[in-house]
């Protein structure tokens, strides 16, 4: 929490519910907007690439093309639906939309828009929103616990969920190549960098096995991959041997190296993702898991079905159960 | 397709007249459809298919065409009238309309028909597409411009007015909305379940150029359409078209009015043989 307020020098940070937070911890490091810097680099070879926003091109980094291409910037003003069934519009015209918001408004505002005017239409928009799940901490209104099972039921719609800057630069071109609607979840700001140092490359549709383990299966998503690959140290701290398979796109998600990974005996699998318990990766790769008949020990690692607190982020992350610490303390006490 | 001086060329009142003789009859293929707004909206449908619009009816998908879309699905049945008697739909087809695996399904997709240029149905979309599109062609350069059809019911959806404000804002001159208003939605009078009035001050006052008229008086639609062609200021244009349910068929003009008028399976051919009637007389 780098931006946490203090009011009295010399006194340890204050915890704030502000709504931009950045999920990078202390000293970690990290890269400026690697989205809005993806897009140009995007942009400059693929003119029909266009931005549009509502009123938040600062705050999903869409800036950094609104300053490069200011023609090709579209400010729609606070308007979620306007801003959807737009996009839709100039891909109509062969036009390829990265429209942004944040992951509430496409999600729960925006949603009919989004089904009719872009997924059932097939139209080749890129939705790219900001705090994702759990990373904001000023309360239900900007935290998108359910997005991913919004997304993930609409046909036609691929989802995916990045877990750093590195990916998320490798995303932008990868979803430019994939004609059809996309919906991306972004980290923005000062984004953590964790995964150039596993010689990591983005696929559309494919998960990735990070690190392998003999006693221990991590499935995870997004920042819930950061943590788990923290969580995997700690836990060899312990003695214990955990493998991460990082699976960014949610859907269509990698069947084939899911079934390969769970299906191997002898090892917990937990799944982890930075969402509601309902209707994301867990249930994702439960149901999987079923209609296959692979039936290891399996756990959850997700955000309960409720309302969630106002509060800073480390705290909230602790009190959820999707902190590193956390993450480690509930595989030990599974493996128990 | 635009004005043709050939002989005998047929005039616009006899389009009209076509395009409800295709509505009705779809109607009796499936025994029901939204046939009285089919009626009321087929003078206007008339003006911008064979006054104002371009288009190839060979070409659907012409890139210079002009684009329109139906915002309310439901009107489909008017559409696809339209679309047959321009030549973009083969007439025959008017025999598959609301069965299993026809081109023609009861509400209006984007997927499914020639010249349906979005999936409507779910009511207040279709502005917001024209915004895109009207931001998209002035990208491309192009000269093509975007019609929209929707429904005085429409107006109560928020979003309506989200895409009013933004088209002035972005001073979209090629974009031409045309708002039916026959004061009738699904639980009754539209101006009862929220009224709307004063309309046009509204428009206006949102930034656009606005024309009020009787939308079932071709001359009058014939005069918008030209008015909104020739106005040179940057900004959008809306054609409020005052409509009578059933028009054009004296016994379902004078049926109490529903937002979904029942038809007697014995009434289709009486209602064709009116609309005829009228045309003689």
């Amino acid at each position: 929490m780098k931006s946490a307020i203090s009011t009295m020098p010399g006194k340890p940070k204050l915890t704030t519910s502000a709504m931009i937070a950045s999920i990078a911890a202390e000293g970690q490091k990290t890269k400026p907007a690697p989205f809005g810097h993806a897009l140009v680099e995007l942009a400059r070879s693929r003119p029909e690439v266009v931005g549009l926003t509502a009123d938040l091109g600062k705050y999903t980094d869409l800036h950094i093309f609104a300053r490069e291409f200011p023609e090709r910037y579209y400010q729609m003003g606070m308007a979620e639906q306007l801003l959807y069934g737009a996009a839709s519009g100039m891909a109509v015209e062969g036009f390829m939309p990265f429209a942004t918001t944040y992951a509430v408004f496409a999600s729960r505002r925006a949603y009919d828009f989004i089904h009719q005017t872009i997924a059932e239409e097939d139209r080749n928009v890129k939705i790219v929103c900001a705090l994702p799940g759990l990373t904001s901490g000023y309360g239900p209104s900007h935290q998108a616990a359910e997005d991913l099972a919004l997304f993930r039921a609409m046909p036609n719609m691929t989802v995916i969920d990045p877990c750093d800057a590195h990916e998320i630069e490798q995303i932008v071109p990868a979803i430019a190549a994939h004609h059809g609607p996309v919906y991306m979840r972004l980290l923005r700001g000062q984004v953590p960098l964790v995964l150039d140092e596993y010689n990591y490359q983005f696929k559309l549709g494919k998960a990735s096995l990070i690190r392998d383990g003999r006693e221990v299966l991590i499935i995870s998503s997004g920042i819930m991959t950061m943590r788990a690959l923290e969580a995997a140290k700690e836990l060899a701290g312990d003695g214990v041997d955990a493998a991460v398979l990082h699976v960014p796109t949610i859907k269509p998600l990698d069947n084939e190296a899911i079934l390969r990974e769970a299906g191997k005996p002898g090892r917990l699998v937990v799944v982890a993702e930075n969402h509601t318990v309902i209707g994301g990766l867990g249930e994702a790769v439960a149901a999987l898991l079923m209609r296959s008949g692979v039936h290891p020990a399996f756990r959850q690692i997700a955000l309960p079905d409720e309302f969630l607190a106002a509060g800073a982020l480390p705290t909230l992350h602790d009190r959820y159960g999707i902190s590193t610490a956390e993450v480690a303390r509930q595989i030990k006490g599974w493996l128990r | 397709m635009s004005t043709n001086t050939l002989v005998n060329t047929p005039t616009l009142a006899q389009r009209a007249r076509n395009i409800r003789r295709n509505a009705l009859r779809m109607g009796e293929v499936q025994g029901q459809g939204y046939i009285a707004q089919a009626l009321d909206i087929s003078d206007v449908l008339a003006v911008a298919y064979f006054h104002a619009m371009r288009y190839r009816p060979e070409e659907p998908t012409w890139e210079d065409r002009d684009r329109f879309l139906l915002s309310n699905g439901h009107y489909a049945i008017a559409l696809y009238a339209a679309l047959i008697e321009a030549g973009i739909i083969p007439e025959a087809e008017l025999e598959t309309y609301g069965f299993d695996e026809s081109r023609l399904p009861m509400s209006g997709m984007a997927s499914y028909t020639p010249g349906m240029e979005m999936s409507g149905g779910s009511l207040g979309l279709g502005l917001s597409i024209a915004v895109g599109m009207g931001l998209g062609l002035k990208q491309k350069g192009s000269k093509s411009r975007v019609f929209t059809l929707f429904s005085d019911g429409e107006l109560d959806e928020g979003s309506k007015w989200e895409a009013m404000m933004s088209a002035a804002h972005h001073k979209l001159d090629n974009l031409v909305a045309i708002i039916d208003v026959n004061n009738q939605q699904a639980d009754g009078p539209s101006k009862q379940m929220m009224g709307f009035e004063p309309l046009v001050d509204k428009l206006e006052a949102f930034g656009w150029f606005v024309r009020r008229v009787d939308g079932n008086d071709i001359d009058a639609v014939v005069a918008a359409f030209d008015a909104a062609s020739l106005h040179t200021e940057p900004q959008p244009r809306v054609i409020v078209a005052d409509t009578l349910m059933g028009k054009g068929v004296p016994f379902l003009e004078q049926r109490e009015k529903n937002h979904f008028i029942r038809v007697e399976a014995h009434e289709w051919k009486l209602a064709l043989a009116e609309l005829d009637a009228g045309d003689r007389s």
